[in-house]
């Protein structure tokens, strides 16, 4: 094994354990610390992958700022409400059938890209410009214009959705 | 800098050493610091009399909010760092994209704005 | 094999090197900010432990060391200790990329200046927990307040590099030092100043250091620290200056860059004029109200930090002649 697999394992069972340790967690805030080490290894292979960049904002915006407004709004409710409650949506049912279709679609795109050709059109035009950041920078906003240009869209819609469940408290 | 190692090999140790040298200075002054609790010693912090009520306080939405902002920000810039990277390769265009980006969330600050979401009374 | 060796070896040394001269630093940094406050202020400053109170940050550290280590009753153990090792340790390792040198850091990374924004966005976890955990009114109160406070001077933070960056045309901390044959300060004014205010408020500086407000919330989220766990968030916040102050010094100081002298040693002047800046800033400014300071950031400085990208950008592209 090369000293890139060994780093690979480790990472990824540290993933994974710190994952299952965030949903059988009952302490909320316990949960939060794990998902922050998940996202933290997560971040490591993608480093491995030698996508550096992803693996920054990986630790910018989940671990910084995801787990930063949860551990935000667990600390907003009452500490007894949020300590060693078993919660329950009843979403059972929903949860199961959302993971097999993620695990699906995992398992789709492996496939794809193990059988598949997808990789020689971009990979090429990033090897010409070289830093992982800049040939993100150059294919973003080339050839995925209008993605980006939605997701303004879509942060747009998350800030007035935020402003207006607010609202209501603020004005009260 | 490094011939047969990535550079985040250096960075891994050190966040080694960096989390060996917090736990182990806590497991040594463990060791010899004096350890006599009582009570009194181990209430919260309330200016010297009875806490009142333990440290249940509901907080203003506000705060809330502000988080709010901060993520979408904090994506918006996530997007702007290969951009300003790659300002000068993509030249005007790049501006306008950019423009238009920054002027459609801009339109939702404003938003926040006028409904009074940034203001602390 | 022996370049593997050799590698991991020269990198252990320059990490040994730089982590006990930065915890060196930190220690002495407290010194020094007693010692200039005081006088400013027309006092001495500490005089008793060494000659002119030189041993003080030793024996400070030596006292913390010896003393109790309290848990309150409300707290939550486990969360507790965890609070102040990830501040410490998201400090620590900031230190990883900076260059003092044309030569000498602990390792480059493409990424540089996402790495350090990146790993302090995590730094603020540990206070936010140390708030939760403390299980005290003062604590969460302080928690709150300083997470709010720096996730939004975070972002300042963040858009007032992006001037530099676009000149520079990297995240790779050296080439942005290599790009700078005039300092960044020259071009980017607006930007340097809107780094520093961003930089007060996201070390929890006097004016802005809401989240301490002595005042108001006795210590704010290390209210119920004691002993080695509350050294570990002094040495933190401390760390963090001087990170803050070396980012200035890189992006907008041309770094290493002077004439005579050898690299590190403008490096350290340049950074040293930042530490003393802000100690300075805490000698003369009062606090600022909540309100007030909330107000600054997403009312004045937001707008203008937009502003300052795309005249920038205009700029670069009319000069470039695009």
């Amino acid at each position: 094994m090369s000293y890139t697999e060994i780093f690979f394992y480790i990472f990824a069972v540290l993933s994974i354990l710190f994952a299952l340790l965030t949903v059988t967690r009952r302490n909320a805030v316990h949960a939060a610390i794990c998902l922050l080490l998940t996202f933290f290894f997560i971040a490591c292979n993608y480093v491995l992958l030698e996508a550096e960049f992803l693996a920054a904002v990986q630790v910018l915006v989940y671990a910084g700022g995801v787990v930063g407004l949860m551990l935000y709004v667990i600390m907003l409710v009452r500490k007894d409400e949020a300590d060693e409650v078993r919660q329950s949506l009843g979403q059972r049912v929903i949860a199961v059938f959302i993971a097999i279709l993620f695990v699906l679609e995992i398992a789709f795109i492996s496939l794809l890209a193990y059988y598949g050709n997808y990789s020689g059109f971009l990979s090429s035009k990033m090897a010409q410009i070289g830093g992982n950041t800049e040939s993100i920078g150059a294919v973003l906003y080339t050839y995925f214009l209008l993605p980006f240009e939605v997701v303004s869209v879509l942060l747009l819609a998350a800030l007035v959705g935020a402003v207006v469940l607010a609202k209501n408290r603020i004005e009260r | 800098m490094y011939q047969a190692i990535s550079p985040y090999v250096p960075v891994l140790i050190l966040i080694l050493l960096a989390v060996l040298f917090g736990v182990v200075t806590l497991l040594i002054a463990w060791l010899v610091r004096p350890n006599a609790p009582y009570s009194e010693k181990l209430s919260p912090y309330e200016c010297g009399v009875e806490p009142l009520q333990p440290g249940k306080l509901r907080m203003s939405i506000r705060f809330f909010v502000i988080v709010l902002l901060f993520l979408l920000f904090d994506v918006e810039a996530v997007f702007m760092y290969p951009w300003a990277v790659m300002y000068k390769p993509l030249g005007w265009w790049g501006f306008i994209e950019m423009a238009l980006f920054v002027i459609i969330l801009f339109v939702g600050y404003i938003y926040a704005w006028l409904k009074g979401a940034l203001e602390w009374e | 094999m022996d370049v593997l060796m050799s590698d991991i070896l020269t990198a252990l040394i320059r990490i040994i090197v730089v982590f006990a001269l930065a915890l060196l630093t930190v220690a002495y940094l407290t010194y020094l900010e007693r010692k200039v406050i005081g006088h400013m202020q027309v006092r001495m400053g500490p005089m008793r432990v060494g000659p002119h109170g030189l041993l003080q940050p030793i024996a400070d550290g030596l006292k913390l060391f010896f003393k109790e280590d309290i848990v309150p009753t409300e707290g939550y153990r486990l969360t507790f200790y965890f609070a102040p090792i990830l501040c410490l340790v998201c400090a620590l390792i900031l230190f990883a990329v900076i260059p003092f040198d044309a030569k000498f850091m602990i390792s480059r990374l493409n990424i540089g200046l996402l790495y350090i924004l990146s790993i302090a966005s995590v730094g603020v976890m540990g206070i936010i927990l140390a708030g939760w955990s403390s299980g005290s009114k003062y604590s969460l109160l302080g928690g709150l307040r300083s997470a709010a406070q720096i996730f939004s001077y975070e972002i300042f933070l963040g858009f007032s590099l992006m001037g530099p960056l676009m000149i520079a045309g990297s995240l790779d901390l050296v080439k942005i030092v290599e790009a700078q044959s005039v300092p960044f300060i020259v071009y980017q004014p607006v930007a340097f100043v809107i780094y520093l205010i961003a930089a007060l408020g996201e070390i929890n500086r006097v004016p802005f250091d809401l989240p301490e407000a002595e005042s108001e919330l006795v210590a704010g989220f290390h209210t119920e620290y004691s002993g080695m766990k509350f050294a570990y968030f002094f040495l933190a916040e401390y760390a963090n200056m001087i990170i803050v102050s070396a980012i200035a010094t890189i992006v907008f100081l041309a770094g290493w860059k002077g004439p005579i002298l050898p690299g590190w040693m403008w490096f350290l002047i340049k950074m040293f004029i930042f530490i003393y800046f802000f100690i300075w800033v805490r000698a003369t400014f009062p606090r600022y109200r909540y309100d007030q300071f909330m107000r600054i950031g997403w009312k004045i400085m937001l707008p203008l930090v937009l502003a300052n990208i795309f005249v920038t950008g205009v700029v670069i592209l009319f000069i470039g002649g695009y």
